[in-house]
């Protein structure tokens, strides 16, 4: 199939199974690719997140823009972008024309609750994958203890942590590994 | 003014000044209530409501639902596509940068600290959504610790976070399987 057009399909799919907002998008981001397709690695994945945090935009756009890119360029990119994006379109221009009230709906309301309790299993599932990744030493692991504490106990932006967390880590080999 | 020229205009500014993802949007979004009156408040707490509970990026639900109650379909993909552009040309950007000193040390000890705080901040949005399906902070609060665990939410959690383990499946297939299970035994 046309790489374009899979690219497209691929951010479709993410974008239409994507509950939750662009935190839940991991366990769809490994599986389609990494696991399936091989267009970037478990670390790249890390690094467009990262990345994705602290651009302005919606995180599933701009982590879908740079996983295009990757794989084939701009068009790549605008290919990936659209694709994340056209399901929101599509089931919420539905959504809005013909149903008030729709999440009223009591088996609307139950189902959403059952798909949040799958939500959490898939998301547990990713962030073991994310800390065999990323969590490889003990400085690190302060850091991801020290990311996690902050973003559940305190208000404090998710910029001003990623922001921190690359300056500690600059710190830490940069300037650490030196001596 | 054209409204779908002021729609794409309203919609782009909103993307670039949106930073933490879709949420991160929403003052802007009461700013443009306020400003041109194309939806009230109200709707926009129904809109929030209907963005977080279907799929999607909340911050592309969220500018489809403003389009369209502004300008009908046409308006809902003006409004999203407005909402993208600006951050993917940023994003564009820095992803050239990136590629060419991907191999420095110096941005690779930056990723270094950055790989441990994605796994932390997505700890964190998980214990957000477990604290919502799985516990009832309510009871807790009345003193009635038995309520607290949702125990038909953590059995299935516990089963499905097993199953994920073992069987790789695509996660489609375990979000039908508890969306169904939502509708036969409610949580």
């Amino acid at each position: 199939m046309n790489i374009y057009l899979q690219l497209f399909l691929s951010f479709f799919r993410i974008g239409g199974l994507t509950f939750g907002g662009g935190y839940s998008m991991m366990p769809m981001l490994q599986k389609e690719c990494v696991e399936k397709f091989h267009w970037c690695t478990e670390g790249d994945l890390m690094d467009y997140y990262a990345l994705g945090q602290c651009t302005p935009g919606l995180i599933a756009v701009n982590t879908a823009t740079f996983i295009g890119n990757k794989t084939k360029g701009i068009l790549g990119a605008i290919c990936a972008a659209l694709g994340v994006i056209t399901p929101s379109i599509i089931i919420i221009t539905i959504i809005a024309m013909f149903i008030d009230g729709f999440i009223d709906i009591p088996a609307v309301a139950n189902a959403f609750a059952g798909i949040r309790i799958a939500v959490c299993a898939l998301i547990v599932s990713s962030i073991v994958k994310l800390y065999k990744g990323g969590v490889k030493d003990v400085p690190a692991f302060i850091i991801f203890a020290i990311v996690t504490f902050l973003s559940i106990f305190t208000d404090v932006s998710p910029i001003l942590v990623v922001v921190g967390a690359g300056v500690a880590g600059f710190a830490i080999k940069s300037i650490g590994g030196k001596k | 003014m054209n409204v779908l020229f002021q729609l794409a205009f309203e919609f782009f500014k909103t993307g670039i000044f949106t930073v933490g993802g879709g949420l991160a949007s929403l003052p802007f979004l009461y700013d443009i209530s306020d400003r041109m009156g194309w939806y009230t408040h109200s709707e926009l707490i129904d809109m929030i409501a209907i963005a977080e509970s279907t799929p999607g990026p909340i911050g592309a639900n969220m500018a489809t639902f403003a389009g369209y109650k502004t300008a009908g379909i046409l308006g809902s993909i003006v409004a999203s596509i407005a909402l993208i552009v600006g951050p993917m040309i940023l994003v564009l950007i820095i992803a050239n940068f990136l590629e060419k000193f991907k191999e420095n040390k110096h941005v690779q000890a930056v990723f270094y600290g950055l790989r441990p705080a994605v796994a932390g901040l997505i700890t964190a949005a998980c214990y957000g959504v477990m604290a919502i399906s799985l516990f009832s902070p309510d009871a807790l609060a009345a003193g009635d610790f038995m309520g607290f665990l949702n125990i038909k939410a953590c059995a299935l959690f516990a089963v499905m976070l097993w199953a994920v383990m073992k069987f790789k499946k695509h996660p489609v297939v375990y979000i039908a399987i508890c969306a169904i299970l939502g509708i036969i035994i409610p949580f």
